[in-house]
């Protein structure tokens, strides 16, 4: 038997700012990781890759990355993911105060 | 300084042109990220973890307070304000947005800057000795040759497309402040048996994944043989490189596959073809070069208020200690301006401080400025009489830090709070260390000590080559950091020796502070540094101090 699917999320940058964005099911780009669709099917994954990827006028270097199921929805289980969700550690700068509410 | 020629005017001109409408292109779709990533590289624009980032380069780590202020009107018109100095003499800024870059590869052209061969498998930013032209030990000042071969290198059409990068740095003296043996090219001025100056060229060495100490591999180059024989080599490399593995590209495993004897035969036998067709305009246009580079116009005046001050102010004195270096005018001192207050980012520049340091240059410093690789700031030539002004301004902006050389004047790269490539973490464990010890006042006792940082195995933060080096893991999905110690970048350059397992990032402190409690235990007087001591006794006391307190706590 092949082992078990990790759960993914489909993550790229913004082409004109470089942000992180983040795929959710309804093919938007959100800058949220919790609203990004949880992929939980490999076949599925590579499709939704493959719909990222000719987005090319959005977004760029689109990859799957390992999450997991959270209370709010998916969340990073990579601490390089966690850093992509926030910002840099050194500086109140990108996604920890553009998006802080 | 050196002036754009019309020429070089030109050519960054056509450049940012060119650039403008590639990212018009890629905008519009007309281009794919495949087609423009190279694109964008050869201009220094890369893509990080949050953002884009781009590297403008500081050639030599010679600045003029206008081309400063402009760095600063950058970082306020399009980034966040700051910008971050490398262990390459470059400035990166971390937030631009791609449809605003070609505004700022123009607002660079108008101070004579660019981006261009910031990154890529071409001839690098060439590098020097950030005290050349004020050195008191200085042979000749290496930047008219850095010059010359930063003409030379750019758009060099045999050398676009080198097996993998290629980094020169240069010193004009016997002492190494520019890592030359860290380099894929060292250039060392020395003299000869008759007196003349030449270099010392060295070849293959590199940090990164392999480390190693370059080799000699001309004792002696006369100075007007510098670009052909510095041409034999590129294209000795060109040859050999290999092009198969990214990992074995570099000139370092060129070197070591092809043995030194074998590799100084085909370097000379290249430049015996190489030498005769350089008909002489080399020379010319060193010399010209050279002219641009004459020292400032040396003020004669007295230095008695200077030593009074030095005796009367104890937080001067403690400054002048460890900021200011000999200058070969003895009324003049070379002021090394620490950008690395305890807890602030190595490296990082605000706006405001970098228009500062451009006023400063101009009403005290001869409007000369540099950018260390040890990511801080220089004012060569500074007259004596003129620095309890200076310090003072220094200190009322957060720049007067007395730590130069000392423990918290760490080198490290950005790490994961940034790059793609990092695997952990550098920036906030250098924050913590330096306040940690900072808090601990231990740093003056502890004395001269050079802690570098890197955030992955390519070792942009030199840890190699640090008398304590760290560099940050991922091991098993968790930031691990594994420590090397005796590691020295100066002329008599050695790599670093692992300790062994390496530490939780809530560890990392801890154990460097057990490090230094036992050098302070074990030094024979205060005036036997880290780096002496442990050449001195070796690994094994560390060793224990690092992991015997562990054992204990496990079997408690």
């Amino acid at each position: 038997m092949s082992r078990r699917f990790t759960p993914k999320i489909v993550t790229a940058n913004r082409l004109r700012e470089g942000d992180v964005v983040y795929l959710t099911a309804d093919d938007q780009w959100s800058p949220f990781h919790h609203e990004a669709e949880l992929i939980e099917d490999e076949a599925h994954a590579q499709m939704r890759l493959l719909h990222a990827n000719a987005q090319k006028l959005t977004i760029v270097g689109a990859y799957l990355a390992d999450a997991r199921p959270g209370a709010r929805g998916p969340e990073p289980t990579h601490f390089r993911e966690e850093f992509r969700t926030r910002g840099p550690s050194n500086y109140n700068h990108g996604k920890q105060a553009d998006l802080a509410s | 300084m050196y002036s754009y020629s019309d020429f070089d005017e030109a050519f960054v001109r056509s450049r940012v042109a060119q650039f403008t409408n590639q990212v018009e292109r890629r905008l519009d779709g007309s281009l794919t990220e495949e087609e423009f990533r190279p694109l964008r590289l050869m201009n220094g624009l890369y893509l990080q973890l949050h953002a884009y980032m781009l590297r403008v380069a500081i050639p030599y780590g010679t600045i003029s307070p206008r081309q400063m202020r402009q760095l600063a009107y950058i970082a306020d018109t399009w980034d966040k304000g700051y910008g971050h100095f490398t262990t390459r003499q470059n400035i990166q800024f971390n937030w631009p947005k791609l449809p605003d870059v070609p505004a700022i590869l123009s607002a660079l052209a108008d101070v004579e800057m660019h981006a261009i061969q910031t990154s890529g498998n071409c001839v690098r930013n060439v590098t020097a000795d950030h005290f050349a032209g004020a050195a008191a030990d200085e042979i000749a000042d290496p930047r008219p040759y850095a010059e010359l071969l930063r003409q030379w290198s750019t758009d060099h059409p045999e050398f676009q497309f080198l097996p993998r990068k290629f980094k020169i740095a240069i010193t004009g003296s016997p002492n190494d402040r520019a890592v030359t043996k860290a380099h894929d090219i060292g250039l060392r001025m020395v003299r000869n048996a008759a007196g003349e100056p030449g270099f010392e060229v060295i070849v293959g060495g590199g940090l990164g994944r392999t480390p190693m100490v370059g080799m000699i591999v001309r004792d002696f180059l006369p100075e007007a043989d510098l670009l052909p024989y510095v041409e034999a080599v590129l294209s000795v490399y060109n040859t050999l490189g290999r092009r198969d593995n990214k990992y074995k590209a570099r000139i370092k495993i060129t070197l070591h596959e092809t043995g030194r004897d074998e590799i100084t035969r085909m370097i000379e036998a290249e430049f015996a073809r190489l030498r005769p067709l350089f008909g002489g305009n080399d020379q010319k246009l060193l010399a010209d070069i050279r002219e641009a580079f004459a020292p400032p116009a040396f003020r004669n005046a007295p230095i008695d208020a200077y030593d009074a001050f030095y005796k009367a102010d104890p937080v001067f004195r403690s400054w002048a200690d460890t900021n200011l270096t000999q200058h070969r005018n003895d009324q003049y001192a070379i002021v090394t301006v620490s950008i690395k207050a305890h807890g602030a980012t190595p490296g990082d520049a605000t706006s405001d401080q970098m228009r500062l340091l451009a006023d400063l240059a101009e009403r005290y410093g001869h409007n000369d400025l540099r950018i260390s690789h040890e990511q801080n700031v220089i004012l060569p030539h500074v007259h004596k009489s003129d620095l309890p002004a200076l310090h003072a301004a220094l200190v009322q902006a957060g720049l007067g830090t007395a730590n130069v050389g000392l423990l918290s004047d760490i080198i490290a790269c950005p790490g994961m709070d940034y790059c793609a490539l990092a695997t952990a973490r550098s920036i906030p464990v250098a924050q913590e260390l330096a306040t940690h010890f900072e808090a601990l006042k231990l740093e003056h006792e502890i004395g001269p000590l050079k802690i570098k940082i890197s955030g992955c195995i390519n070792a942009c933060g030199h840890h190699h080559v640090g008398h304590i080096g760290i560099l940050g893991l991922d091991r098993a999905g968790v930031e691990n950091y594994q420590i090397t110690l005796g590691g020295d970048g100066t002329e008599d350059a050695v790599i670093g020796e692992k300790t062994g397992p390496g530490f939780a990032y809530t560890e990392i402190v801890p154990a460097i502070e057990r490090i230094l409690r036992a050098y302070l235990d074990l030094r024979l007087e205060p005036s036997e540094t880290f780096l002496q001591a442990f050449k001195r006794v070796g690994m094994e006391p560390f060793k224990a101090a690092l992991y015997e307190a562990e054992g204990e706590k496990d079997a408690a």
